[in-house]
């Protein structure tokens, strides 16, 4: 049993730390730090900057313009990433829609697409939920009817992230009415601009926007937007989420959550000493570090297995469910630490009021943003099925 | 033994409920509760005139209640409405200013609007050594220089209760006008009116020049309302979340038909009725040596409580829970957010600890 990382990886683990050292502008982990959270131009910069280095597609193939990183590059880089305060990179052209094209495209597909997302030109969002099929996805009713060279698609999508930002959708779509759900799915791609598609925005519990709803209405999409077979799509949204797992525990967010409320818990008071040293807060805080330290291990025995080559089917599951419990305690007690200074609803006007300590403005909003985090990308309770289904196969 | 409502006090919650049912429908409220001055003042003074501040004050003062039932029924219908407006700063300031008689009848037409400013940047819950200081200049009158921090109320208040230390030490509370304050006012993240006041040698009347005895009953009463508050809004909570389990489909039947949901839906409901339970045994000993420590119990429980309650519901409606159109992410927001106000579960546990110690 050995514990750490491979010369190799602590050479890589060396070098994406003075990348991100190097690389990084300010401004932009400063926004990210503050929990104000990463503008569109911040992403955008970012993505250009990880492209120019060739690091963007870290993941994808050389032939494909990545560098082929495994699971464990991968999760050094993300962690190194979140620990630096740097942008989630946008997952839904990169390591959504790219892997897909890959193994499930046409090679003149790849050639169109692939080069777009990793210089910008591309700005995927997803359309898979439906106000109906959250949940039960299969259940999806937004329909695509061929119509000699098209489809004409009608219905509607819905947690649509960053929609505002994108230029092309790639949807989940009904292409067959009889027999079961799951065999009468399709998986098309589509322009926002085509005519009868409208976006409209969802505001978030804390004022936030970030997710939409698409709507369709007799939208003409030339039959050759369609990826793999008709009716392969759920296949492909099956193969799409095992790529949405990578990163699932989510540990480097965890890991700078913490850093962040240690450091605040030393400097907001209660009773007259730094709240570090109440008894209740810090069993609270000794706790969740020791959770966190754990499921660190346990995420480096499932990557160090998805590394080996080894088979994992349901287990990431189980690091989808503690990795956001365990952030979402963080999100709690960096809210609790505040005491009545949570309370203002942020504005930058009220950065400067200084009622919270500096990048703690947020902490509620954040924490109230971050309830989605056990809901989306499969619910705890869905992953619950999926664990269940699993262990308890006869 | 004997839990029912008085005649009285069912009354009033009827009143309240249908009142507020009409004139704080979701869309006003959502409306008015994020946008200065993060409140109806049309609203407010319907709630002068329905007798409201009467309510949550003793007969000897001139009102028609203020024994903790009272307290109780009002707040839990302002909770169930997610009402703003700010009425415990009026239920505090009655509490605090019970011998300033000239002062009492303004409270109880709703003509003054009170706002409570005790808390201090390092010192969110204690309220002990303020480092706001006062300074003689005759008689009552003093000068105040300091900085209060998140003052709910604030924005709309027209009158503040100040804490400041004297000049030789003890705790004094005083009575600013706003016109001698810099307000700075703000909403809070789960609406209604907050804010920061800071004094500069403001001119301020003391009111009593050893405040510990007059506040610390008083902030037990707020925190008694607050609770109520939480189990109002809590009863809608629970509400919205049945109604949800019956009608939201999936996998081809309603998702309330799953095990693993209906388990948690009533592990809350019993939850609320812990809730219920220590809210009306804190009641019922407001004036009696026990209230401390009841009120403590409460305030810790309610929590606790109001917190799983808001993370619970969001989380077996999914997505929609956490949408601004949806009236529960408000509910969700005001339930976690209570907690931080007049002490959060930890500081009461503090005291209960304390307690246990001293027997």
């Amino acid at each position: 049993m050995d514990l750490s990382y491979s010369p190799q990886e602590q050479a890589f683990l060396a070098e994406v730390q003075a990348f991100l050292a190097e690389a990084l502008p300010s401004d932009i982990s400063n926004r990210v730090a503050s929990g104000a959270g990463a503008t569109r131009d911040d992403m955008e910069r970012w993505h250009t900057i990880l492209n120019e280095k060739g690091w963007l597609g870290g993941t994808w193939p050389v032939e494909h313009g990545g560098q082929g990183w495994g699971p464990i590059e991968l999760h050094i880089f993300e962690e190194e990433s979140a620990l630096a305060n740097a942008p989630r990179i946008v997952p839904f052209g990169l390591k959504m829609l790219g892997p897909v094209l890959m193994q499930f495209g046409t090679a003149a597909q790849q050639a169109e697409y692939l080069p777009r997302i990793l210089d910008g030109r591309d700005w995927w969002c997803q359309g898979y939920s439906e106000p109906g099929a959250g949940s039960d996805l299969a259940s999806l009713k937004t329909r695509a009817d061929q119509d000699g060279e098209h489809y004409i698609v009608n219905g509607q999508k819905t947690w649509t992230t960053l929609g505002q930002y994108a230029n092309r959708i790639f949807c989940l779509v009904r292409t067959k009415f009889e027999g079961k759900p799951q065999e009468g799915i399709s998986f098309l791609l589509m322009d926002l601009d085509m005519p009868g598609i409208e976006m409209r925005p969802i505001r978030l519990i804390e004022g936030g926007y970030e997710v939409n709803e698409v709507f369709f209405t007799d939208v003409r999409v030339p039959v050759g937007n369609l990826v793999g077979e008709e009716n392969m799509g759920w296949t492909i949204a099956k193969y799409l989420l095992g790529h949405e797992r990578t990163n699932i525990a989510g540990t480097g967010f965890s890991v700078q959550a913490y850093a962040q409320l240690k450091d605040l818990a030393q400097r907001v008071t209660r009773n007259g000493k730094p709240l570090i040293q109440n008894p209740l807060f810090a069993a609270r805080m000794a706790s969740v570090e020791a959770e966190l330290e754990a499921m660190k291990i346990t995420n480096l025995r499932m990557l160090s297995t998805a590394a080996t080559g080894g088979q994992l089917t349901h287990e990431p599951s189980m690091l989808k469910i503690k990795g956001t419990v365990i952030r979402q305690e963080l999100n709690d007690l960096a809210r609790r630490a505040l005491g009545p200074a949570a309370a203002p609803f942020p504005s930058e006007d009220l950065d400067n009021l200084a009622i919270a300590p500096p990048c703690h403005g947020h902490n509620a909003a954040g924490y109230f943003n971050n309830r989605k985090i056990s809901i989306y990308g499969g619910s705890n309770e869905i992953q619950r099925n999926i664990l269940a289904k699993g262990m308890m196969r006869p | 033994m004997n839990f029912e409502m008085s005649d009285d006090r069912r009354m009033l919650s009827d009143t309240l409920r249908r009142y507020l049912a009409d004139a704080y429908p979701f869309e006003h409220r959502t409306a008015v509760a994020y946008d200065a001055p993060f409140h109806d003042p049309e609203k407010w003074a319907d709630l002068a005139e329905l007798g409201v501040f009467y309510a949550l004050v003793s007969e000897e003062c001139g009102g028609m209640g203020g024994h903790g039932f009272d307290i109780v029924t009002v707040f839990t219908e302002l909770g169930r409405a997610l009402c703003p407006e700010p009425v415990l700063g009026q239920l505090l300031a009655a509490s605090l200013l019970r011998d300033t008689a000239d002062a009492l009848e303004p409270i109880l037409d709703g003509s003054d609007r009170y706002a409570l400013a005790v808390g201090e940047i390092d010192a969110p819950y204690e309220y002990g050594t303020p480092k706001t200081a006062a300074t003689h200049v005759s008689g009552a009158s003093y000068t105040l220089s300091g900085r209060k921090t998140v003052v709910y109320g604030a924005a709309s208040a027209n009158r503040f209760l100040v804490t400041a230390s004297l000049p030789n030490g003890p705790l004094g509370l005083f009575n600013v006008s706003v016109e001698d304050a810099e307000v700075i006012g703000y909403s809070m993240i789960d609406g209604g009116p907050a804010g920061e006041v800071v004094l500069d040698g403001s001119p301020g009347t003391l009111i009593v020049d050893d405040a510990g005895p007059l506040l610390e009953p008083t902030l037990d009463l707020g925190a008694l309302a607050l609770c109520a508050e939480a189990l109002g809004a809590m009863e809608i909570a629970q509400d919205m979340l049945v109604d949800y389990l019956k009608t939201r489909k999936q996998f081809g039947q309603p998702i309330g038909a799953f095990q693993a949901l209906q388990h948690r839906a009533i592990d809350l409901a019993i939850e609320i009725e812990q809730a219920r339970s220590i809210i009306i045994l804190a009641a019922a000993a407001e004036g009696t040596p026990d209230f401390p420590k009841r009120a403590a119990q409460a305030k810790h429980l309610v929590g606790k409580i109001a917190r799983q309650v808001a993370e619970e519901a969001i989380q077996m409606h999914g997505g929609i829970g956490i949408t601004w159109e949806y009236p529960l992410s408000h509910y969700a927001k005001r339930l976690v957010m209570i907690d931080h106000q007049l002490g959060d579960s930890d500081h009461h546990l503090e005291r209960l600890m304390a307690g246990l110690v001293e027997g």
